[in-house]
């Protein structure tokens, strides 16, 4: 059993799951885990390099993963949108690498030191273009430190650049944990015969180790060189890995349930704000209603199968969440009448406590009961 | 010694020709200056690895028989720097244009040289935006026109090899595609160089600075390289008050010295806290 801070952990868990370079910028509330990986790679002979900005940090992250390097780095905010642009050519690179993002206030440089979760929407669709995208969230320093593990294995089974979103508060509160073993994905650099094709299903082979592979993030086909014909080949890339994550939905969804047995409102929520949550519903059973949570730690590909579940056994489903309404948007669709939704947000830079999330709760719930409309 | 005239094929991507650019543009002359000095180092071409930034001169990279990372606009260094420190034994050379080094890269390319880093940038300087058609770039030389600065510029241009050489490149070379014969031995050099090399090759770009500007066809622009420039010995950039440089831009190697490079110095701080750097 340790104490240690939610930055920390991603730190301890990158190591662990064989992060051995690290490009960063320092930015509050992001600024520990890269302090932390400045201490931790040169003595395990991996690369810590602070670069000039967060564009560069994440082009080098890009770089070093072909180099061979399973690479991250970590920002807030500010430093998260300019890093969409290198996001999107990783991803139209099948570049293995994991981005951090630890929210706070916004828009624009906002509240640098205070909790939000203003980037569901950016981490899916920040990027210019249309791409699939892989988002976990932690709600613990446990689950920061095990969901950081879990991003380098999906980025490196799925060749994608994998988000994991912490927000102001869980970056810097400290839990006692006991650190889970950690087995990382291994990476196996197979025969490479002539027709060897670098993307598509392949397996990642980074420079230098035979194939002279072609990277751009101009349109390609499987053999990675741009052709005048290339959307289509994009598209089929990209319908490719949506269909392979929709096959693997069960085994990368990562959720926590806390008395969804027969609850008939059921609060969505994740990161910090599930927190709160699962004090309400406690308070809520307390009271003899039948609340449940649904802590989601994988929030896109959206698990619309299991929100769907949820919602055939639910009156209610309330989504509490520190934004003016984003995680809720895809609930709505994926419950698409099965059970009333609402939203509950606020963007202050405060938490909500336990008591205003069952509050909410008891008013969705009296609507219900009168048929009356709740405005979230 | 491997020269001009030699046979490049195995060191150019045959699937790619032909190239994107213009009838009668410099970058083709460049890019077989690359190809040329990777013949003459000898190079495995396994291990080299061309990244390329966006616009004219990013497209280099396709066209190299070698590993190719063709990146986003201005940040080929970037990439570069995380590819080069991941895996040190690889020759990385960097293909950047003009705007793309010095306007949206203007950043990387001075930290890049700050840290002396053994990357070897081959900066392609047409004085132009070309894949975009013809805007001003900050080499845009005072006065000239683009189609941004259609009553001519009035913004001061820069000199990339000052900047480089006040920034801490350790090789800093200019040459031009007029001068084909000795541009591959320069950029021989500054590969076999261990740490941040610069060579800055003048390219005529006809179709956009020249019609612009009427400066003619490829060959009037390369005789107008010929007629700016004037070789100077290596060493120290001349005093540009000296009267046969007047209107003049010096080619040559201006500076070419070792200093501690930047995987050497990391591979230090691994060892000395008890690591091991790409063992």
């Amino acid at each position: 059993m340790k104490l240690i801070q939610g930055n920390e952990a991603v730190a301890l868990a990158a190591a662990a799951a064989g992060c051995d370079f690290y490009a960063g910028y320092p930015i509050t509330p992001a600024t520990e885990i890269m302090e932390q990986m400045a201490r931790i790679l040169p003595p395990q002979g991996g690369v810590f390099i602070q670069m000039e900005d967060e564009l560069s940090a994440a082009a080098a992250v890009i770089g070093a993963a072909w180099g061979g390097a399973r690479a991250m780095t970590a920002t807030s905010g500010p430093g998260f949108s300019l890093m969409q642009e290198h996001i999107g050519y990783a991803a139209m690179t099948q570049t293995p690498c994991v981005f951090v993002d630890s929210q706070r206030g916004g828009p624009s440089t906002g509240l640098p030191t205070l909790p939000a979760q203003g980037e569901v929407m950016q981490s899916r669709f920040g990027s210019h273009g249309d791409r699939v995208a892989i988002v976990l969230t932690a709600s613990s320093v446990l689950s920061a430190y095990e969901m950081t593990a879990r991003a380098f294995d999906l980025a490196e089974t799925y060749r994608q650049p994998v988000v994991v979103l912490l927000d102001a508060v869980l970056s810097h509160m400290r839990e006692n944990v006991d650190l889970p073993e950690i087995q990382p994905v291994p990476r196996v650099v197979p025969e490479l015969g002539e027709d060897f094709q670098p993307f598509g299903d392949s397996p990642f082979v980074p420079f230098g180790e035979g194939h002279r592979t072609v990277v751009t993030g101009l349109a390609h086909d499987e053999t990675g060189l741009p052709k005048t014909a290339g959307g289509k080949a994009t598209e089929r890339l990209l319908r490719a890995l949506e269909a392979r994550l929709a096959r693997d939905a069960r085994e990368i969804t990562y959720y926590r349930a806390h008395a969804l047995e027969g609850a008939k409102v059921v609060l969505l929520s994740y990161g910090i704000t599930a927190r709160a949550a699962r004090e309400a519903v406690d308070v809520l059973r307390g009271e003899g209603i039948a609340a449940g949570l649904l802590d989601l730690q994988t929030i896109w590909p959206f698990p619309d199968w299991l929100v769907q579940e949820v919602a055939e056994r639910a009156d209610a489903i309330l989504v509490p969440e520190l934004n003016l309404g984003q995680l809720v948007i895809p609930v709505q669709a994926a419950v698409a009448g099965r059970c009333r939704v609402a939203p509950l947000g606020r963007a202050d830079g405060n938490l909500f406590t336990p008591e205003e999330i069952a509050q909410a709760a008891r008013a969705l719930l009296a609507a219900e009961e009168t048929g009356g409309v709740l405005h979230g | 010694m491997a020269s001009v005239g030699q046979d490049l094929t195995e060191y150019l991507r045959q699937e790619m020709m032909p190239t994107v650019w213009c009838p009668g543009c410099g970058h083709g002359i460049i890019a077989q200056g690359i190809a040329t000095a990777l013949q003459q180092i000898g190079a495995d071409l396994d291990q080299v690895v061309v990244v390329g930034g966006i616009g004219c001169s990013g497209r280099t990279p396709f066209y190299m028989n070698t590993g190719a990372m063709h990146t986003t606009h201005g940040r080929a260094l970037a990439f570069a720097t995380g590819l080069k420190l991941a895996r040190p034994r690889l020759t990385v050379v960097v293909t950047m244009g003009d705007g793309d080094a010095l306007a949206i890269g203007g950043n990387h390319f001075i930290h890049a040289a700050r840290r002396n880093i053994d990357l070897t940038v081959v900066l392609y300087n047409n004085s132009i935006y070309g894949m975009t058609g013809g805007q001003s770039a900050p080499t845009t030389p005072q006065g000239s026109r683009s189609t941004t600065t259609p009553l001519g510029s009035i913004e001061p241009n820069f000199d990339a090899t000052v900047l480089a050489q006040a920034a801490g490149a350790t090789f800093v070379a200019r040459s031009t595609t007029f001068d084909f014969q000795e541009m591959p031995q320069l950029i021989a050099r500054a590969i076999r160089h261990p740490g941040f090399s610069v060579v800055e090759v003048l390219s005529q770009c006809p179709t956009y600075y020249g019609r612009l500007n009427r400066l003619g066809e490829a060959p009037e622009m390369l005789q107008w390289e010929r007629d700016r420039t004037l070789p100077v010995p290596d060493g120290p950039l001349p005093e540009i008050t000296r009267e046969d440089l007047v209107g003049k831009q010096p080619i040559g190697i201006f500076r070419e010295e070792i200093r501690p490079e930047y995987t050497a110095r990391y591979r230090e701080l691994c060892a000395a806290a008890g690591g091991t750097y790409n063992a």
